[in-house]
């Protein structure tokens, strides 16, 4: 019964058109916590779904417990007790959190006494749920424990975490290495995949390093500085972050909201309460909080894509905007970049061009009489492919046959080019490699330059700090007062981010320090 | 086994090939179909298919019934392109006749010039009037268009009986479902002395060319795409979703009117209680075998005209009930869609085990 | 007072057919697929179970052939939009448009033949109390069995764990997937289960409430049940409010034309399509209790990865 917990002998996996597993080693031991580290796109996810039985490996072997097997399902991983918590978890909106746990439970034996089961597990790792509420009532972080009470219901051996704390507010986070690391002293190993270098370094014993599909190295992460763990994920000179401007001093207002307060138009949605704030021309605003606090339906309201009830709600360069749509708002100078690329911010099935032309046919005069200058608008995609190094065959091909970094370098170029007087991005690099990342900041940061007003939305806080002159946090559809960023300490920023969940929250553990704050303080 | 992989990108040839293989697919099993019943195969393909189009006036005959297919078929591909499904042309159809019929029946003595250009109107307004109440449900109180417009067909027939079998009724027609007919000034220009190639069959493929430069030059078009392709981009793009369901609906309501104008006042020359064999219904087959694409209409629309002449040369000279029409048609839209699968996926034979594992035991 | 029984028991037959064809149709959405050819699978029902009764003067055979009819239909439509991604509008339509054609070529033959007809039950004691066992008692089995599958439905999908798994298929059918379930299996299960309810509610039409078959004798209640399934939200127990409303407006129309009142028969007759367009405006209007009820997924496309 001695040996590794789990091995991976040589996995292979191919898609059309990418090898997105490349002969990939991985040995997890028994009481060990693993972590799998790599950018998106290395591959760690179709790994662990080979793991979980959602795929097929098309080479390799599967060494479980020191026997050979082959994963046929799901539900046969969970047999063999293997755990998953999917990074967007597969939970039912409409169904309770006892049905939502039944459906992963496949043995009806299982199922008995679920609810009281479900009570004694949850409450007695720090994780309570009551079993008879719907899930769509649920914060994130509620729903999480779900998803991990699941699998602790089924006595797992192997419990796999993708990219967990990416919707946990720091305290929550710590709640979660406490359960992890008991978990692992009573038997069950943690395979645990994350991009988030500090977390890694605190919590985990050993880390498999994944770049483009193929194993890179394997460490110990406490060894190693967050630095230098980065540099083996994307083995690239880390170029140093752009030097931080001076803050800006007596731009005009550009971007002003007054009590803006809007019903959620669903059951799920959020409702913004009397949000109010100014932005002011060269300004940077970063606008951090976690998934499903309303973010979306500022972007809406701010985008004109909802429109407020009264017009001075919203002002633009100081002109009530708020009963303004979308096409409007642009001839006012606003210019937006939404959280989702494909089918909001892009049309996937159509040409470059033609999704240029989705927001630029006004600013960019595109139009002449109801009829599409197509000369004009191709000219105008080929000059943001050109300015913002979009790898694509040009301006005719079609928005999907772009990488995820690529086309959203185009989409911001998108709008930066039209010189915008207020832009608002959401995600700017959410789901993008590290090049392109870096090529949208430096476009943000030259905009701002510039005098335009900059609103980032986004959930990457040390994007935040990275960028932004001024912080503020939204949370059930409020808005924090914003604070300088040099006056805001993680800390802080992580309670104002925590101030819907768990009423009676006490003490604030001290906090780890983060690598954007060091940069900062640097 | 056999399995369905995603292209990645959109099949040209197939996106055109695709028609033609429904199209022989639906031959075969319309072939088999009669074999069943005891019908030689062949010959009833053929008879159904191809004599129509070597029948005396055969061609004119074609385009006569093309006609208003492809007005029809030209309207519902700009609303499918824009995802507004438009079940209703049937109905649409039906009060365009009913308006220009009335129009006809009530100025029986006026003037050629003044008349048909007022029928046209009368007929354009009537359908797309119908067509708006769809609009007007679907926008103000979200009610799903599919059903609404299905619905009305069903009310617009009825009104139609009731015209024609009371208020309308011919006084001299022995007591027959229809009215009087209407006069030579309202069956408009004809194209050649004498024949019933009224003007509806040169403004047929004109509609079809203008529609296409609408929908791929123009920002209406622009904004119908991208409200079929991707609403919330739509949306993002300001592009406001009522105002566009309220105008593909009066487009393809109104093109659905005008075809049944030209119907009634150029084929049938009255009003009866069947003006249609169900060209509304016809008409959505033709805009999909179409690919949703006004030119394309223009053979998709020939094509299912030949299905309803192929249906009565099938009656008179082999016995069978023209019923066929509905089958073949049927099965042309079947074919056509599990061929369209070709357009993004191809087929592969995988091994059943995909993970044997292979390389060295540890 | 007669008049009022007879009313009851109107309305109980007119909204058979409307109630088999909406379960099954709920069931399919439930699982989140639409399938608009609830009118081309009931024709087809209606003309196998007439044919077959007449041919071989078995109920029990022409109930099994229309059932199994209208299963093959939605066949059809199962391996086109679930294995071979079509449009689901397009296709249900389209088996609308085939069963039109083909129950009309093959009912040519059959049009003003009779055939046999359901029979009412007569349970000894029950059926004979004054007026309860008119009312109750006394339909024709297929009332009886629209009723029981109802309940059947409502307790399988709120308290199994079948039933489960079909409406979590509903609400997120990648999270299903996910989860091992055989998402495209159960959709095909429950697509069949639908063919087969509109075949039998197709042969209830031309074996017991008209029995004889026309051209086209459904008339618009397959549309009529998919706005059924509309207005009850998804939710079995207003399905049977439904049929009843629905029903009894299509009964009533007959009925007053019955009367001779005054009023144009094709304004009487046009009643119910009337109807079902008020009633459907009246529904949608109140978006959030939709989007509540609403199986998540209805619509969506679904691709199996990996």
């Amino acid at each position: 019964m001695n040996g590794p917990l789990l091995r991976l002998n040589g996995i292979v996996k191919q898609f059309p058109g990418c090898l997105a597993n490349d002969h990939v080693d991985l040995t997890v031991e028994r009481n060990q916590i693993h972590a799998l580290l790599g950018e998106n796109g290395a591959g760690k996810s179709t790994l662990v779904k080979i793991i979980y039985g959602v795929m097929r490996p098309d080479e390799g072997e599967i060494i479980w417990q020191g026997e050979n097997v082959t994963i046929q399902s799901p539900a046969h991983a969970r047999r063999l007790g293997v755990g998953m918590v999917f990074q967007h978890f597969s939970l039912f909106e409409a169904l309770t959190v006892a049905e939502n746990i039944a459906l992963g439970l496949n043995d009806a034996k299982d199922r008995v006494g679920l609810r009281d089961r479900i009570v004694k597990v949850s409450t007695s790792y720090g994780l309570p749920v009551d079993p008879d509420r719907t899930v769509h009532d649920l914060s994130v972080g509620e729903r999480q424990r779900i998803e991990i009470v699941r699998c602790l219901l089924q006595n797992p051996k192997l419990l796999i975490m993708d990219e967990p704390t990416s919707v946990l507010t720091p305290k929550e986070a710590e709640t979660l290495f406490t359960t992890l690391r008991r978990l692992a002293r009573e038997g069950c190993s943690i395979l645990y995949i994350s991009h988030k270098l500090d977390e890694v370094r605190a919590l985990c014993e050993a880390a498999t390093v994944m770049r483009l599909g193929r194993v890179v190295a394997h460490c110990t992460p406490a060894e190693k500085t967050s630095r230098e763990l980065a540099a083996i994920m994307i083995s690239a000179e880390l170029k140093p972050a752009s030097e931080r401007r001076p803050a800006p001093v007596g731009g005009k207002p550009r971007l002003v909201l007054d009590k803006l307060t809007m019903r959620a138009t669903s059951e799920f949605g959020t409702s913004l309460q009397s949000i109010s704030v100014t932005v002011r021309g060269g300004e940077i605003l970063g606008i951090a909080g976690i998934a499903g606090n309303g973010q979306g339906e500022l972007m809406d309201a701010l985008s004109g894509e909802t429109l407020a009830g009264k017009p001075e709600t919203v002002l633009l360069d100081g002109v009530p905007a708020g009963h303004m749509g979308p096409y409007e708002r642009r001839r006012l100078g606003g210019c937006f970049v939404p959280e989702e690329r494909n089918g909001h911010g892009a049309v996937t099935t159509m040409s470059l061009a033609e999704n240029a032309f989705l927001s630029a046919h006004l600013r960019g005069a595109l139009v002449k009489l109801g009829v599409i200058d197509h000369r004009k608008t191709t000219a105008y995609a080929n000059s943001i492919i050109h300015r913002f190094d979009v790898r694509t065959t040009g301006a005719k091909a079609m928005a999907k046959s772009l990488s995820g970094g690529n086309l959203q370098k185009f989409l911001v170029g998108r709008e930066v080019l039209l010189d915008p007087a207020v832009l608002v991005i959401s995600q700017p690099t959410w789901g993008v490699d590290a090049g392109a990342a870096l090529a949208i900041h430096e476009a943000i940061i030259a905009l701002a330059g510039e005098g335009a007003a900059v609103i980032i939305i986004s959930q990457d806080l040390d994007e935040i700090f990275l960028l932004a002159d001024r912080i503020a946090v939204i949370a059930a559809g409020r808005l924090s007062e914003p604070v300088p960023v040099r006056e805001a300490t993680l800390e802080r920023i992580g309670l104002l981010m925590g101030g819907v969940s768990a009423p009676g929250s006490d003490t604030a553990h001290a906090e780890t320090p983060t690598a954007a704050v060091e940069t900062a303080h640097a | 086994m056999l399995s369905l992989q995603p292209r990645g990108y959109i099949s040209t040839f197939w996106s055109w090939g695709s028609p033609v293989l429904a199209l022989i697919l639906t031959a075969v099993i319309s072939g088999g179909i009669f074999a069943f019943m005891g019908r030689p195969p062949i010959l009833t393909v053929y008879t159904f298919l191809i004599s129509p189009l070597f029948a005396p006036d055969g061609l004119a005959s074609l385009a006569v019934k093309a006609a208003p297919l492809i007005m029809m078929g030209v309207g519902l591909s700009l609303a499918y392109r824009a995802n507004i499904w438009n079940i209703g042309t049937e109905g649409q159809f039906t009060i365009g006749a009913i308006t220009a019929g009335g129009v006809a029946l009530a100025l029986p003595d006026a003037p050629a010039w003044a008349l048909f250009p007022g029928l046209m109107i009368a007929g354009l307004a009537g359908g797309a009037i119908y067509a708006l109440i769809v609009a007007w449900l679907r926008t103000r109180f979200n009610a799903n268009e599919i059903l609404t417009s299905l619905m009305l067909t069903y009310i617009a027939q009825y009104l139609l009986v009731y015209l024609v079998t009371g208020p309308w009724r011919d006084p001299e027609g022995f007591g027959f479902p229809q009215t009087a007919l209407f006069s030579d000034a309202a069956a408009g220009p004809r194209l050649a002395e004498g024949s019933n190639l009224h003007l509806g069959l040169v403004l047929a493929p004109v509609i079809a060319v203008a529609a296409s430069l609408l929908l791929g030059k123009t920002v209406l078009g622009f904004q119908l795409r991208v409200l079929g392709q991707a609403p919330r981009a739509a949306k993002f793009a300001g592009f406001v979703e009522n105002r566009l369901v309220w105008l593909s609906m009066a487009i393809s309501g109104g093109l659905a009117g005008l075809a049944g104008m030209f119907e009634v006042t150029g084929t049938q020359g009255q009003l009866t209680t069947n003006i249609s064999p169900g060209y509304g219904f016809t008409a959505i087959i033709v805009a999909f075998l179409g690919r949703l694409n006004p030119i394309g209409v223009i053979p998709a629309g020939l094509l299912l005209a030949l299905t309803y002449l192929g249906g009565d040369a099938a009656q008179i000279s082999l016995g069978l009930s023209n019923a066929i029409t509905g089958i073949f048609q049927g099965i042309l839209l079947f074919c056509l869609l599990g061929s369209d699968v070709l357009i993004l996926h191809r087929f592969r034979w995988r091994p059943r085990q995909a993970a044997k594992p292979k390389g060295a035991t540890a | 007072m007669t008049i009022l029984i007879n009313l009851i028991v109107s309305i109980m037959a007119a909204s058979t057919p409307l109630l088999l064809a909406a379960i099954g149709e709920l069931v399919v959405e439930r699982v989140a697929v639409l399938n608009l050819g609830v009118e081309g699978m009931m024709l087809m029902g209606a003309i196998a179970g007439f044919a077959t009764a007449h041919e071989t003067g078995s109920l029990w055979l022409a109930l099994i052939a229309a059932v199994a009819a209208g299963a093959l239909l939605s066949v059809v439509f199962a391996v086109l939009t679930l294995t071979l991604q079509a449009n689901q509008t397009a296709t249900g339509l389209a088996l609308t448009i085939f069963g039109r054609g083909f129950s009309a070529l093959v009912g040519a033959g059959y049009v003003g033949i009779a055939a046999p007809t359901l029979p009412k039950i007569h349970i000894p004691v029950l059926s004979d109390i004054p007026v309860l066992g008119a009312v109750l008692f006394s339909y024709d089995p297929l009332v009886y069995l629209a009723l029981a599958t109802l309940v059947a439905v409502a307790w399988f999908l709120a308290r199994t764990h079948r039933g489960l798994i079909l409406r979590a298929i509903g609400d997120q059918h990648d999270a299903a997937h996910v989860l091992g379930y055989k998402v495209i299996r159960i959709r095909y299960l429950a697509v069949l289960f639908g063919g087969a309810m509109a075949g039998l509610a197709g042969a209830y039409m031309s074996l017991a409430y008209t029995p004889l078959w026309a051209q086209d004798m459904i008339a618009g209640r397959g549309w009529v049940a998919l706005a059924l399934v509309t207005f009850s939200a998804w939710r079995p127990f207003w399905l049977l409010i439904g049929a009843w409303l629905f029903g009894g407006i299509m009964y009533l129309s007959l009925y007053v034309q019955g009367l001779g009142v005054p009023v144009p028969s094709a304004f009487l007759s046009a009643l119910p399509y009337l109807g079902t367009v008020v009633v459907l405006v009246l529904i949608s209007r109140d978006r959030r209790r939709i989007r509540l009820h609403r199986p998540a997924m209805l619509g969506r496309a679904f691709q199996a990865t990996g």
